[in-house]
């Protein structure tokens, strides 16, 4: 093949303008946008040290915070892991009425912006409504402006992660190890949990903590659905956004850091996964 | 089936039952049950949240819904939206095909450094985004004054919008464009080549109507996420009324103000939009495969 770049040396000597030029812009591309930003946030939040980062972060009110974002967000994950694997089970081994509806559904969360998916939250379980005033009078739950509501939302936005993760990886597991399985005798929860389980624990793994590392940040919809109060709903998305508007930049910037550093944190790690399973998966 | 699942002391027999059944035969019952479960989840989750926006924007009436979004504020709003969509889209086409040209074609050193870092803006809160710009950007930042010198409002202006969108929208065409990018290779390119093309009648008419389906699909999802960012551009744009309130700014100011139906409206407008422009382009993308 370069035998014919050889024959021709006007090409030959026009190529290397042609590559610096590409790689020039789209690293300054990459810098404006990126990293510049970015470096700025860091510096930023550590301009006290490390020791003032921890300080902002572990005010009461952040550190509350904090502690709602995580712990709403391990719930959607635990159930985003269930559902989502049954999800993908359903659709990849079972045909049955209304299942392309089902697969075309799963998509669905990614196509509508997060703030609309708040709104739509608000209609169905306010407490105004009839679904939300029903819930309220009969168990006693407060859907909105609390923990459900920003579980429901996260739920909503990251159902397609743990689905679109597992399903190829099911897809290209021979059934025949199951027929396997089931033949020598065993029951089909066995048959799930030693056979089918394990070759999917993997893409299971990286669906789940890839929609926790999206959750850590959400803020349209749960701005919506949860609103700003102190203590009881505020998540870290917007503390950061309370922070800046009453111009506490190391408040501000110290949990945008922690929010940062978790999120890369698992994003990186779902990246090392990948790489030592090999580049066949998600 | 359940005879040999109790049975597991008489493992002879189980070559003998058809095999082809075996799958088929894990209990009716157990099936309907899963189906019904994932069904009834992704009706809840998804379908019925969906239904009541729809129904609670149409509660007064087709022609509330109409009065509501003609009023200039929504118009207006909606119209800025756009704005910055298509700037975003003409952004990302030049720039992005270039991040995603330099990452396939070409080795070295810190490729794969820097193809992580593409996907990094999907894990940043929205709101992070606006706030990095803002301290670049914003009245106490070291650039505020040199701005300001030179009379280019940035923060609180639709520059800072723009580039807080295109943080936000970064990965979306370079990752649809650099899977078709590999898939190509090189070699029509060496053969126009060859044949006296120069490098850009190589890429005009060449490489570009290949990556055809990767332009249309990342510009498609790029175009939906512009419009419905809100997060950032809320902290870079401040959404002040009628100067820099998107589609989005309109809709948590109207849900503040408790104009629900002007809300619940521009809501579904922005809703149903986004989701007829990726399953359309999906619908499209299957019908040419």
């Amino acid at each position: 093949m370069t035998t014919s770049f050889r024959t021709l040396p006007a090409s030959e000597t026009r190529v290397p303008w042609g590559r610096w030029g590409v790689r020039a812009i789209a690293l300054t591309y990459l810098v404006v946008i990126l990293i510049i930003p970015l470096t700025v946030i860091v510096q930023d939040g550590l301009r006290e040290g490390l020791s003032g980062l921890w300080a902002s972060v572990t005010t009461p009110l952040a550190w509350s915070a904090l502690r709602l974002t995580l712990w709403t967000s391990a719930v959607m994950a635990i159930i985003n892991g269930v559902m989502g694997l049954l999800t993908a089970y359903v659709l990849v081994r079972y045909s049955f009425l209304g299942k392309s509806i089902l697969n075309a559904l799963v998509d669905l969360p990614l196509a509508i912006p997060t703030l609309v998916t708040g709104v739509m939250l608000v209609v169905l379980y306010g407490p105004q409504t009839i679904v939300g005033g029903w819930l309220k009078d009969t168990f006693g739950w407060r859907i909105i402006f609390a923990p459900p509501g920003i579980i429901l939302a996260l739920l909503f936005i990251t159902f397609p992660f743990v689905v679109r993760a597992v399903q190829p990886v099911l897809m290209s597991l021979d059934s025949a190890q199951e027929e396997a399985a089931a033949t020598l005798g065993a029951g089909a929860w066995t048959t799930f949990r030693r056979v089918v389980f394990p070759a999917l624990a993997f893409p299971l793994t990286s669906g789940v903590l890839l929609s926790f590392a999206r959750a850590i940040g959400e803020f349209g919809a749960i701005v919506i659905v949860a609103g700003n109060i102190p203590f009881k709903s505020q998540v870290a998305a917007v503390y950061v956004l309370g922070q800046v508007e009453s111009e506490n930049r190391l408040g501000a910037s110290a949990v945008s850091i922690v929010m940062l550093a978790i999120a890369f944190g698992l994003v990186l790690l779902v990246n090392g996964l990948q790489k030592r399973r090999g580049p066949s998966e998600v | 089936m359940t005879t040999i699942a109790t049975q597991p002391s008489l493992p002879t027999r189980a070559p003998v039952a058809r095999p082809g059944r075996i799958s088929l035969a894990g209990d009716l019952w157990r099936r309907r049950l899963i189906i019904g479960i994932v069904m009834i989840y992704a009706g809840l989750l998804i379908i019925a949240p969906i239904a009541a926006l729809v129904t609670g924007a149409f509660a007064q009436g087709l022609g509330a819904v109409v009065e509501a979004l003609l009023q200039p504020e929504v118009l207006g709003a909606f119209w800025r939206t756009l704005y910055i969509a298509l700037i975003i889209l003409v952004v990302h086409t030049l720039f992005g095909t270039a991040v995603a040209w330099m990452l396939v074609r070409h080795k070295f050193p810190g490729r794969n450094w820097l193809n992580g870092l593409i996907d990094l803006p999907f894990a940043v809160s929205a709101v992070v985004v606006g706030y990095m710009l803002l301290l670049l950007f914003g009245r106490n930042s070291p650039l505020g004054p040199w701005l300001e010198a030179i009379n280019l409002k940035v923060a609180f202006a639709i520059p800072g919008m723009v580039l807080a969108t295109l943080f936000v929208t970064l990965p979306f065409m370079i990752r649809e464009l650099m899977p078709v990018l590999e898939e190509f290779g090189i070699e029509q390119e060496q053969a126009a080549a060859t044949l006296g093309a120069n490098a850009w009648q190589t890429f005009w008419w060449v490489t570009f109507p290949a990556l055809r389906w990767g332009f249309i699909y990342g510009l498609t999802l790029t175009f939906a996420r512009a419009l419905g960012e809100f997060g950032a551009v809320l902290v870079i744009g401040g959404g002040v009324q009628g100067r820099t309130e998107t589609a989005t700014l309109y809709i948590f100011r109207a849900l503040e103000e408790r104009q629900y139906v002007g809300a619940y409206s521009a809501a579904l407008v922005l809703g149903v939009f986004s989701l007829l422009l990726v399953l359309g382009t999906d619908w499209l993308r299957r019908r040419e495969k």
